[in-house]
Formats: C-alpha cells, sequence, structure tokens
C-alpha cells in the first residue's frame, strides 16, 4: 500500500463519510482532542458532515467510511465516493464487517421491516448488510465497534507520511500478555474471545475483569475450532456461543466460523 | 426571497447534528404549510434483532444504536431488564452508575456546544473554523469534553461504548482513592465550564419561544439523569401564558410502566420517523424541559451559573422557553455534571462487591433515563429462561420530532410575517439553527426510517455525496 500525495505542496484534502452506522467511529475523530487541532491544520477538512458545515465535492485524497451498506442508495454513494476518493478506509465494524446491523443477514428482513414499522412498505432497506469491500476496492480497513482512537490517529499520520500504517494483525490475547493482565479464562474460567480477536484496543475487557466479546472482529489467524470447546467448558451453551460470535462482526465471524447461517 | 407565493427549500444534508437528516420546507402564499425534518438514516432493526437474545446481552448490544450516548442507552437497558426481574440497584453502585452517567453528560453537552452549536452563533462552519480566530475557546471545549471522557475512560473502559457496564452495576468497580486523580481534572474543568456558561450567555439571542408540552424525569432532592418519574409541564398556550414567558406551570406525573399508555408513537407517510405524542400532543424532551421541571433542584454553583448566564433563577421556578437560549442550559447542565461527579467521588466507598445479582424471570419491564438530549425509555419482555421476546427503545429525537418541526414552522413564518426578505441561504442557516437548537441525534435508526416516497421538491443544494 502506498499513500498518495498531493502535488503542489497543498494539504491534503479529507473527506469522512457516514452510511449504517451509529456515528461513533467518526466522532473517535472529534474524540482525539489532544490532537484534532493539529491533524485540522495539516490536512483540509473537505467533508465532515458531523463537523463543518462547509463541505466541497470531491476528489479527496483521504476518505474514512463509517458504517455498512443496507439500503439502494447507498450502495450506489459508495461507488460515488469511491470514484471521488485517492485512498479509501473504512473505519469500524460496520463498514468492515457488516456491523451489528449484519444481524438481519441470519434472518428475514421482511419479518424484522414488520416488526418494528407498522407500514413496511415505506422503509427502503436492502435484505443485508454488507462492508463497503463487498461494493468497492478498499486501501484499508481498520476494525473496532468502535476504531481505537490510537489507531485511527496512526492511519491518518502514516497516510500524510506516505507510509503502511503500523496496524498489527496478532490477537487480544498478546495485548493483554504485554498489559500484564491476569488471563481471566485462566484465572476465573470466564469464556473469553480474546484468542481469536484482532488486537486494537488494548485488551480492556479482561483488564475489567470481563472476557473479550469479539467488537475487533477475527484476527489473522483464527483458531475458531480449537477455542469454542474452551468456552463450552467455561459454561456457555452452543446457543449462547453462536451468539456471541454473532454481534457486532456478526458477517466476518461468520466466514471464519465456516458455519452455515 | 419574494414575500408572496409558494417555494419549496430543500436542505439536502444537515451539517453539525449527529446521524444524517434533511429538512423540507413549502411556503404557500406567504404561509408555511409544511416543515418536514426527513430523517434518512438507514434502518438498524435494533427492536428485530434483540428478540431472541439473552437478557444480559442489551446493555451491550443497545450501546450501539448511538455512539454519542451509549451510557444512556446502557443505563435505560439496565434499568428495564432489571426492573423485569425485580431487582434495584442502590447505594454505591447506583451512585457509580450517575457518575459514569455524567462523564457521557459533561462530554457530550460540551461536544455539542463547542463543536455542533456555536458555530452558528458566531458565523462559521464549525469548530475547526472557530479555532482561527477563537482558539482558546475551542481548546476549553476540547479540555472539558476530555475531562468528560475521562469518566468514561477511567469507569467504563473506554469513552465510547464502554465495556464495564453489566446488569446489577459493573464488571469491575474502583479502590477507594482511585477516583482521586479524575477529581483533581474535574475541578480544573468545572472552572472551565463556568467560562464556557459565561461565553454562551454573551451570545446574540433572537427572539423567540415554544409553547410545547415539556416531558422530563423528575426526582426530589437532585437534578434527574440516571432515576426518576416521567414529569410532563403542561404548555403555555394552553393557560394564556405566552410562548416565551418564563414563568412554571402545572406538573403531572405518572410512573414509568404507564409511558405506553400515555405516550402514543405512530408511522405517518410524510414524516420521516415514527413520531411520539403524549395524548397526542406534541411535546419536547431534553435540556429545556428538565431545566423547566427541575431547575430548582441543581446544585448552588449550577444555579448560580444559570442566574449569571441570565436564565433567571431556578430555585423561583424560572424556566428558559427560548429554544436558542438551549445553549447556555446545556453549559449549566454541563457544569452540573461536573460538579455532581465531584461529588459522588468525594462520596465514594467501594461496596462489598461490583454488582448485585440479576436472576431473570418471566415478565416485561420498563427503564427510562435522562439521555443528554432527553427522555430515553426501554421496554423488554423476558420469557423464564431469560431469552428476550419483545424489545422497544424510545428514543428521545423521535418524541422530538413534531416539537422540531414546529418551532422551524413557526420561525420562518415569524420572518414572512415581518415582512423580512431572506435569501434562501439564509432561510437555510435560520433553519439549520432551529434544528441544532434541539441537538437533535439521528443516529437512533432504532426506529427511524426512510421515506420511499419523496415529496416533488427542487434540490438548492448540492447532495451529500460527491
Ligand atoms: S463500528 Fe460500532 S462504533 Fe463504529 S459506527 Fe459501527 S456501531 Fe458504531
Ligand atoms: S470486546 Fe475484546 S476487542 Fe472489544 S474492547 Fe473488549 S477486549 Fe477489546
Amino acid at each position: 500500500m502506498s499513500a498518495p500525495r498531493p502535488e503542489g505542496g497543498r494539504r491534503p484534502a479529507l473527506a469522512v463519510f457516514k452510511l449504517a452506522s451509529c456515528d461513533g467511529c467518526q466522532l473517535t475523530l472529534l474524540d482525539c482532542e489532544d490532537e484534532l487541532l493539529n491533524v485540522a491544520e495539516r490536512v483540509e477538512i473537505a467533508h465532515f458532515l458531523e463537523a463543518s458545515s462547509a463541505v466541497r465535492p470531491g476528489p479527496y485524497d483521504l476518505a474514512l467510511v463509517e458504517g455498512s451498506v443496507t439500503t439502494p442508495q447507498d450502495a450506489q454513494r459508495i461507488r460515488e465516493i469511491r470514484a471521488a476518493a485517492r485512498f479509501l478506509v473504512t473505519i469500524g465494524a460496520c463498514a468492515t464487517a457488516g456491523g451489528i446491523q449484519a444481524l438481519r443477514n441470519f434472518a428475514d428482513v421482511e419479518e424484522f421491516r414488520a416488526t418494528v414499522y407498522a407500514r413496511p412498505e415505506y422503509i427502503a432497506t436492502l435484505a443485508t448488510s454488507t462492508p463497503v469491500s463487498a461494493h468497492v476496492p478498499v486501501d484499508f480497513e481498520l476494525r473496532g465497534c468502535p476504531i481505537d482512537r490510537g489507531q485511527l490517529l496512526e492511519v491518518i499520520t502514516a497516510f500524510l507520511a506516505g507510509r503502511k500504517p503500523d496496524v498489527p494483525n496478532h490477537s487480544v490475547c498478546f495485548a493483554c500478555k504485554r498489559r500484564g493482565t491476569v488471563c481471566v479464562t485462566v484465572a476465573h474460567g470466564t469464556p473469553c474471545l480474546g484468542p481469536v480477536t484482532h488486537a486494537g484496543c488494548g485488551a480492556i475487557c479482561p483488564a475489567y475483569g470481563r472476557g473479550c466479546y469479539g467488537c475487533f472482529g477475527p484476527s489473522g489467524s483464527v483458531n475458531l475450532p480449537a477455542l469454542i470447546p474452551l468456552l463450552r467448558r467455561d459454561g456457555m451453551s452452543e446457543d449462547d456461543v453462536r451468539r456471541t460470535l454473532r454481534t457486532y462482526n456478526a458477517a466476518s465471524f461468520a466466514e471464519v466460523e465456516g458455519a452455515p447461517s | 426571497m419574494t414575500h408572496r407565493g409558494s417555494r419549496v427549500l430543500h436542505v439536502g444534508s444537515l451539517a453539525r447534528v449527529e446521524g444524517e437528516g434533511a429538512l423540507h420546507l413549502t411556503v404557500d402564499d406567504g404561509t408555511v404549510t409544511g416543515a418536514e425534518l426527513r430523517i434518512y438514516e438507514p434502518p438498524r432493526f435494533f427492536e428485530a434483532f434483540l428478540r431472541g437474545r439473552a437478557y444480559t446481552e442489551p446493555p451491550d448490544i443497545t450501546a450501539r444504536v448511538c455512539g454519542i450516548c451509549p451510557v444512556a442507552y446502557q443505563m435505560s437497558a439496565c434499568r428495564a431488564v432489571e426492573d423485569a426481574c425485580g431487582v434495584t440497584v442502590g447505594g454505591q453502585l447506583a451512585a457509580l452508575r450517575r457518575l459514569l452517567y455524567c462523564g457521557e453528560w459533561i462530554e457530550s453537552q460540551i461536544l455539542h456546544i463547542h463543536l455542533l452549536h456555536a458555530p452558528d452563533f458566531l458565523g462559521v462552519d464549525g469548530a475547526i473554523e472557530l479555532a482561527r480566530t477563537q482558539r482558546g475557546h475551542v481548546e476549553r471545549g476540547l479540555r472539558i469534553k476530555q475531562a468528560g471522557n475521562a469518566i468514561l475512560e477511567q469507569l467504563g473502559g473506554r469513552a465510547i461504548h464502554p465495556v464495564n457496564v453489566r446488569l446489577g452495576g459493573f464488571h469491575r468497580i474502583p479502590a477507594a482513592g482511585e477516583l482521586k486523580p479524575l477529581a483533581e481534572r474535574l475541578r480544573r474543568a468545572r472552572d472551565d465550564a463556568w467560562e464556557t456558561v459565561r461565553w454562551v450567555a454573551g451570545f446574540d439571542f433572537p427572539e423567540a419561544g415554544l409553547d410545547h408540552t415539556l416531558l422530563a424525569l423528575a426526582e426530589p432532592g437532585r437534578y434527574a439523569i440516571d432515576s426518576g418519574m416521567p414529569t410532563v409541564m403542561a404548555s403555555p398556550g394552553e393557560h394564556g401564558i405566552p410562548a416565551a414567558s418564563t414563568a412554571p406551570l402545572p406538573l403531572r406525573q405518572f410512573p414509568v410502566y404507564a409511558f405506553p399508555a400515555e405516550v402514543t408513537e405512530k408511522q405517518v407517510p410524510h414524516s420521516t420517523a415514527l413520531q411520539a405524542t403524549l395524548g397526542g400532543e406534541r411535546y419536547l424532551t431534553g435540556s429545556l424541559a428538565r431545566y423547566a421541571i427541575s431547575g430548582r433542584w441543581l446544585s448552588p454553583l449550577a444555579q448560580e451559573a444559570a442566574r449569571e448566564g441570565g436564565l433567571g433563577d431556578p430555585a423561583a421556578g424560572k424556566v428558559c422557553r427560548n429554544p436558542f437560549r438551549s445553549i447556555v442550559v446545556r453549559a449549566v447542565e454541563a457544569l452540573y455534571a461536573i460538579d455532581e461527579a465531584l461529588r459522588i467521588i468525594d462520596a465514594y466507598e467501594p461496596p462489598s462487591r461490583p454488582y448485585v445479582d440479576v436472576p431473570p424471570r418471566a415478565g416485561t419491564g420498563h427503564g427510562a433515563t435522562e439521555a443528554p438530549r432527553g427522555l430515553l425509555y426501554h421496554r423488554y419482555t423476558l420469557d423464564a429462561d431469560g431469552l428476550i421476546t419483545a424489545a422497544t427503545l424510545v428514543p428521545p429525537t423521535s418524541q422530538n420530532q413534531a416539537a422540531i418541526e414546529d418551532d422551524l414552522r413557526r420561525l420562518v413564518q415569524s420572518r414572512l410575517d415581518a415582512g423580512v426578505r431572506d435569501t434562501e441561504a439564509e432561510l437555510t442557516a435560520l433553519c439549520e439553527r432551529g434544528i441544532r437548537n434541539h441537538d437533535p441525534c439521528i443516529s437512533c435508526s432504532a426506529h427511524f426510517l426512510d421515506l420511499t416516497v419523496e415529496a416533488v421538491d427542487r434540490p438548492r443544494r448540492s447532495p451529500p455525496c460527491p
């Protein structure tokens, strides 16, 4: 991966877009209180509706996309965003793995629609919630529900410097060891998805005495079949295991699960 | 624009709001005949997929409805499920929950004030532009916001979608003294927040009033955040009191379990969200409602700030009915949340266990708390094994939508009546301000819809995509 460098010494144009999501990942950018104004000085914020009314059309040097594709309009919109962006990064579980709204992929959307809305015919929605990469080529995917502030800054900085972001692919277990947290599974028999979950959060849950519930999605080398008996041993029923894997990154865990829906 | 004549104004993508929405306004022969706040946030079906999940899951799952107020979702979810299971969480665990919620109030109110709302009063596009000329104000805002986030991070594990909340309490609770460093930071933030009250109180406020019925939780002795009884303040119109009056009006209360009987949600083809009404009447929830109903329960410090900020004396029951001044009310609420967080930290003694047990049982439970932008109601029905069979979430923005639309109608009508000839751009800016007065959070697409039938309109602005 190589980052584009804008010509003529102008500041690179940053755009932030939102599809179906909770806003949490783009809020992460506003939560970088110490760095926000510095970042804003180094880039041109060309489109970021949550932060500014001033928007301009593309092309953009870097587009950050939050949220998954759940409507025909958004399927079209992501193609337009791609066409306008030199470099497209998805931020968060929604944009990278379909997000929590991908739970519809395992159900009957018509029935969902009728459950929530008295007049379902007014609702335009697709039967699935899909990640951005299912629609257009993506240059980099940042995981997490929500993403980690430090990793987001790393991605933006790496882009500005024209280098590859340093976002390791190992599991939460590594981060847990580095943090010096006593393993909750070994010490307390607490079921934990840490061994199969992508690092990035800094292993927060075990540090707070609970098992990882997989909000960063599967890590690079996942051995789910080895973990499942352990989860069962620690008291999870088969249904519990399935539900836990199918939450914030339902689609991507299902992929490695290899199980039919 | 011409004074008379028919026209359609369409603002294709609202900026500086959370989530995605649009505004559609119809003026017919000098009269505003339609003001529609359109929520085009795609539906995410939370209520549908919560069915079949375990009763322990709603706090983590519903947090994902909104990245701006995840704690509000976690707290309303806990209250509702615990209610179904017949468990009440009290003492220091309840105090810690309130502390976590204060963190969210600080973070969210300050975000709205400094990053989303203040630029309206200062004629700039956003906080980053504002930082070029008034860097000190923006930096101060970021500092206070950071103090709110520090509470969320320490007690909740992280600022967005905290991981430490569970039914009955927390996974891990702070040891004695562990919260002290937080207190130092909050004391600085308290001074900063007082500065913010002064700053926003000095803005130029257009004359405006509102005659909506107000709804907020209330409880004697303290400003309602994490608990309380739904309380309704009658609307001024009915009592011959002008819309902008600061006089209090009669209150009426109902238990949380009566919420579904009192509040009806209706899906209408020309609205873009399920609209809630109180017995058929539009109403407003959020900062203005809370301040009107519970102002006298603010801490002495926050009351003093309210007086200095030009809101009148909350102890004497003064209310604020100018929606543009909601920014001052929010600043007072942020100051209160800091003050309250400090009080809780001072009085903190670790309880013996981080949570109380919440065994499942069949039944229905109701829970309501005060999200920064208004009352957030959850209801769950559980079976005997603790699996959820039905879930309902009523976010504040769907409750406020009819009132916001009415405000916009009123705003534009008053300009037309005064013979002001606004340009399209001026009118757009005015309406966007009217919307931001209420801090709508339209990410809550648990319950919002995307309209397939579009009214005829002439887009005057480029669509949100390139
Ligand atoms: S990934 Fe999670 S935090 Fe990010 S937008 Fe989606 S739901 Fe929100
Ligand atoms: S669920 Fe796992 S990945 Fe998510 S914050 Fe907890 S430990 Fe980190």
